[in-house]
């Protein structure tokens, strides 16, 4: 059976893990939520660093775990990459790198120079963990989960322990992987924009169970969703790069239901590119907006509106062709514009953010 | 100088450390791992009894020893069958009690060791991979690589210090038992002390060797981070 089944139940002093999960085979797999929701418990018990006395685990029709069976984390075909690097401080980074690579039993779907080449790290290599940089150890220590050509990729805040600019640093890496490598992943993050950038799924978790599973687009846009997302409150466009208008340093994307035009960023025409468009960025008008420097309109339909965290504040869900945005609007505008669920509307967008 | 019964006194000293080291190492590092491992309740209990010989005096040691070694003891009644004889007084007799007498000199330091290794080194070598056995050789045993060195520096100089248990179990045999801190109260029951200085000395200044030898090389196994 393609696709991970993990069922695990827990019982701590002070945390309890209950999760029955039906997740994707293949892409990215976010597991968002706060700290102490159980997320990096989940994955642990997923790798087999933790036992749940009680659960059922399936890897795209391998049984890691089940009732009389438990598989110890060593004969588990995995990747694992921890918050921190954790690289062996004896080893080199080449050592590091060979240590799994010498013990690997899988057949071979990286091999150790993508490994090195996909990570960028091939300058390093002979260097001790101590003498690398904390976004080159993560570098290193992403590699080397790679390196064993694991069935599973678990990466547990991967970019948590550093700073925003080592971050930006790693995320296309970890964007590479995604486009290049057929290895499902599950990614643990706190973070929104991590999600937003990576994830093809989304599982939102909150005190020791999962709150939903479903994929990114449709969970973002849920107008209930179970975590507050505040200011990240958004949606993400799967689109592509129609059209490069070098003189104004513009590109044009287009998706389903219309087209946007953002800043270039070097993406080649003809490339897909994931759009984030945040719900505080999208204004509603119930007749075609006159000149305006905002350049960006479409046209869709209401679909739902719900209360925001501020009492003055609401979220409507519109569906634009076959993808759905969000915006973010007084309840006064929505009164006054009459606004309504099966109401067409145009949307303004002020500003977009190309993820890749 | 040193006399031949002086120079005999002082190999049999580093042979018998040498040995107890040795078996120490092998007998230690099981102990030591799994009381840095374990959670069972059992591991308090454990560690006391381990302890032990740092708080005893070792006459105490030896006088229990030399019970259980006796030829009405379960041990030596056990060497009698076996054909090997009786221990007390023969230099593997005092082998045995030395390897209880230093048992806590080589845990500790390796436990200690073990213990600032931590989980997740051994996670990491799990999800690369290696079984438990494997990580411990090619993880834990390196990162634990200047733990080794203390409790076996420790070991070996504890051995060639010791006086008490010596004496309860293995007497004053030259060549046999006869180890340099014997040597040295004999001279000094015999009001031979300048023979008592020159083999005194010889250990002062091993003794400081080594210890020096260990400091020195401390602060380099800080500087991992």
């Amino acid at each position: 059976m393609a696709g991970i089944e993990a069922r695990f139940r827990l019982d701590w002093p002070e945390f309890s893990l209950d999760v029955d999960l039906d997740l994707p085979g293949r892409g990215i797999t976010a597991l968002f939520g706060h700290s102490g929701s159980g997320k990096t418990t989940l994955l642990r018990c997923i790798a087999g660093l933790e036992r749940a006395p009680r659960g059922r685990l399936g890897v795209n029709g391998e049984v890691w775990q089940d009732a009389g069976r438990w598989l110890a984390p060593h004969k588990r075909s995995i990747g694992y990459v921890f918050q921190e690097a954790s690289l062996f401080p004896h080893l080199s980074a080449l050592g590091n790198l060979r240590y799994g690579l010498r013990r690997m039993v899988d057949a071979r779907r990286v091999n150790l120079d993508q490994a090195i080449e996909l990570l960028g790290i091939g300058y390093l290599l002979d260097r001790k963990p101590d003498r690398l940089s904390g976004g080159e150890r993560q570098r290193v220590a992403i590699a080397r989960a790679l390196a064993v050509s694991p069935r599973l990729l678990l990466m547990d805040e991967p970019l948590a322990s550093l700073d925003v600019q080592r971050k930006q640093e790693i995320l296309p890496y970890l964007e590479r992987l995604h486009n290049e490598l057929d290895i499902p992943m599950l990614y643990v993050s706190h973070s929104p924009d991590e999600v937003a950038r990576l994830a093809d799924h989304l599982v939102v978790m909150d005190g020791g169970r999962a709150m939903v599973s479903g994929p990114l687009a449709e969970m973002l846009t849920q107008l209930d969703l179970p975590i507050r997302l505040a200011e990240d409150a958004g949606s993400v466009l799967d689109t592509t790069v129609t059209m490069v208008d070098a003189a104004w340093h513009l590109a044009r994307v287009d998706f389903s239901g219309g087209s946007l035009w953002l800043r270039d960023n070097g993406l080649p025409v003809g490339g897909r590119a994931r759009v984030r468009v945040l719900a505080r960025d999208v204004s509603l008008a119930c007749e075609r907006p006159g000149t305006s420097s905002i350049q960006n309109v479409l046209q869709g339909v209401v679909e739902a509106i719900a209360d925001d965290e501020h009492p003055g504040l609401a979220l409507a869900r519109i569906r634009v062709g076959d993808a759905l945005l969000m915006a973010r609007l007084t309840k006064r505008a929505i009164a006054t514009l009459n606004i309504a669920v099966g109401q067409p509307v145009w949307l303004q967008v002020k500003s977009a953010a190309l993820m890749e | 100088m040193l006399t031949d019964s002086d120079l005999q006194a002082l190999w049999l000293t580093a042979r018998l450390a040498g040995i107890v080291t040795a078996i120490l190492l092998l007998l230690g590092t099981p102990i030591a791992w799994w009381l840095a491992r374990t959670k069972a309740w059992w591991k308090g209990p454990v560690g006391a009894v381990v302890a032990l010989p740092l708080v005893l005096p070792p006459s105490v040691l030896g006088f229990y020893l030399l019970l259980a070694m006796g030829p009405h003891g379960p041990v030596g009644q056990l060497t009698q069958t076996l054909g090997i004889g009786l221990l007390p007084f023969t230099f593997w007799g005092l082998v045995i009690a030395s390897v209880f007498y230093s048992l806590p000199f080589m845990v500790q330091p390796l436990q200690t060791a073990f213990e600032a290794v931590g989980d997740r080194p051994l996670e990491v070598a799990a999800t690369l991979r290696a079984s438990p056995l494997d990580a411990f050789f090619t993880v834990a045993v390196p990162l634990a690589g200047p733990g080794f060195l203390t409790a076996s520096v420790l070991t070996f100089a504890h051995t060639v210090g010791e006086f008490g248990v010596v004496l309860m179990i293995g007497g004053n045999l030259p060549g046999v038992t006869r180890v340099a801190s014997v040597q040295i109260y004999d001279y000094v029951e015999g009001l031979e002390y300048s023979e008592a200085h020159r083999l005194a000395a010889v250990m002062l200044i091993f003794s400081f060797l080594v210890l020096l030898a260990m400091y020195a090389w401390r602060p380099n196994s800080r500087t991992e981070t």
